[in-house]
């Protein structure tokens, strides 16, 4: 029952809809009736919040070692590094996500060019 | 005096379009502008991974939360089960919860009708989230609804339009642009992360999280979600009950 294991039409708007809308709608529905009733820096909201934030933080990591399309033809020094540099800017210089942004894509294209690739 | 006078439905309402419209208008700024970059980089991801273009807008859609919509997609390339799926993205969606449990008092009035803030709730991620928590200060409670209509509407049709013109020029950049493209994503959330965290269990995980993830990728790989975010997350949170206690009072 994986996404292309079906071959009809409807199979992955299904998929989407009951991996992707059910999965994250039900969370947001839940806030709006929990609304008030629950208090935001509960314990049980630390570990929940925490084991979501360890998740899409292992998402990341695999975006930059494991990525897909073009990124995939570039070295991992070269993405370890433009995602190191981005972060270090981002941290010492005002934690502007922008900020972050420009400096790992810049130091991205200058090693891209400066390696040849 | 006009004040006194009893107003017209027609004035109610051309100053609900009004604030429906300084809503909109509040999509464009810097994080809108950042959050549309990162779906730029979304679009790559997804047309590279084999959807198509209406699979991707239909995405977009439904789902709306960047981090959900690449958990997913990280689902569909591991050949996982509609169930695990389902799992790891509900995983990854949590955070929207206390989101609106933190937003819902702010947009509540006492003639609100509950069915508007289910439909709301939808447009809830961390874009809007940041935006609303600071705009609403400048909005009369009873406007806020319609402001975040408009706000988190702008949002997710606007990036609809990204994400399909994206899809549809992909395959013209050159090279060394695609691929600048799809460091985008991970970029705007390893920021947006670190600086959305409450406490510092959070940055504890994060930072588990991104070493565990690559590491459980090749050991145990299907599962290197699941693992990396109960693991590291488990042990975060142990870290903060423990730090906590030792903390003199």
């Amino acid at each position: 029952m994986s996404f292309d294991s079906i071959d009809a039409w409807w199979w992955p708007f299904l998929f989407i809809l009951v991996a992707g809308w059910l999965a994250t709608d039900s969370w947001r529905f839940l806030g709006v009736y929990l609304g008030g009733r629950i208090s935001d820096d509960s314990d049980i909201l630390v570990l929940v919040r925490a084991v979501a934030t360890a998740l899409v933080a292992a998402v990341i990591a695999n975006l930059v070692m494991f990525p897909g399309g073009a990124l995939a033809a570039t070295p991992v020094p070269l993405r370890l590094a433009a995602a190191a540099a981005g972060f270090a800017a981002y941290l010492l210089l005002g934690r502007k996500i922008v900020i972050g942004i420009a400096a790992a894509e810049a130091v991205f294209i200058a090693g891209y060019f400066a390696l040849g690739l | 005096m006009v004040e006194n006078e009893p107003r017209s439905s027609a004035a109610v309402a051309g100053e609900g379009r009004r604030w429906f419209l300084r809503g909109a208008a509040a999509a464009f700024s810097i994080p809108g502008l950042i959050l549309a970059s990162a779906f730029v980089g979304f679009a790559g991801l997804a047309k590279a991974s084999g959807l198509t273009v209406v699979e991707t807008v239909f995405m977009t859609a439904v789902v709306w939360a960047l981090p959900a919509k690449v958990v997913l997609i990280g689902a569909i390339l591991s050949k996982s089960s509609i169930f695990a799926a389902a799992f790891a993205v509900a995983l990854s969606s949590v955070r929207l919860m206390p989101m609106v449990v933190a937003l819902v008092p702010e947009m509540r009035v006492e003639k609100t009708r509950p069915w508007v803030l289910y439909a709301l709730s939808h447009f809830v991620a961390v874009t809007s989230w940041v935006l609303a928590l600071e705009r609403f200060r400048d909005v009369p409670p009873e406007r806020r609804t319609i402001f975040y209509a408009g706000l988190g509407g702008t949002l997710v049709a606007g990036n609809m339009t990204v994400v399909t013109v994206v899809y549809l020029v992909a395959d013209t950049l050159p090279p060394a642009a695609s691929a600048a493209l799809f460091l985008l994503t991970p970029m705007y959330f390893l920021t947006s992360l670190w600086g959305s965290a409450r406490e510092s269990a959070a940055h504890v995980a994060m930072v588990l999280g991104l070493g565990l993830g690559p590491l459980f990728h090749v050991l145990v790989p299907g599962f290197d979600l699941l693992a990396a975010g109960l693991i590291g997350g488990g042990a975060a949170y142990g870290w903060h009950r423990f730090s906590r206690r030792s903390r003199p009072a």
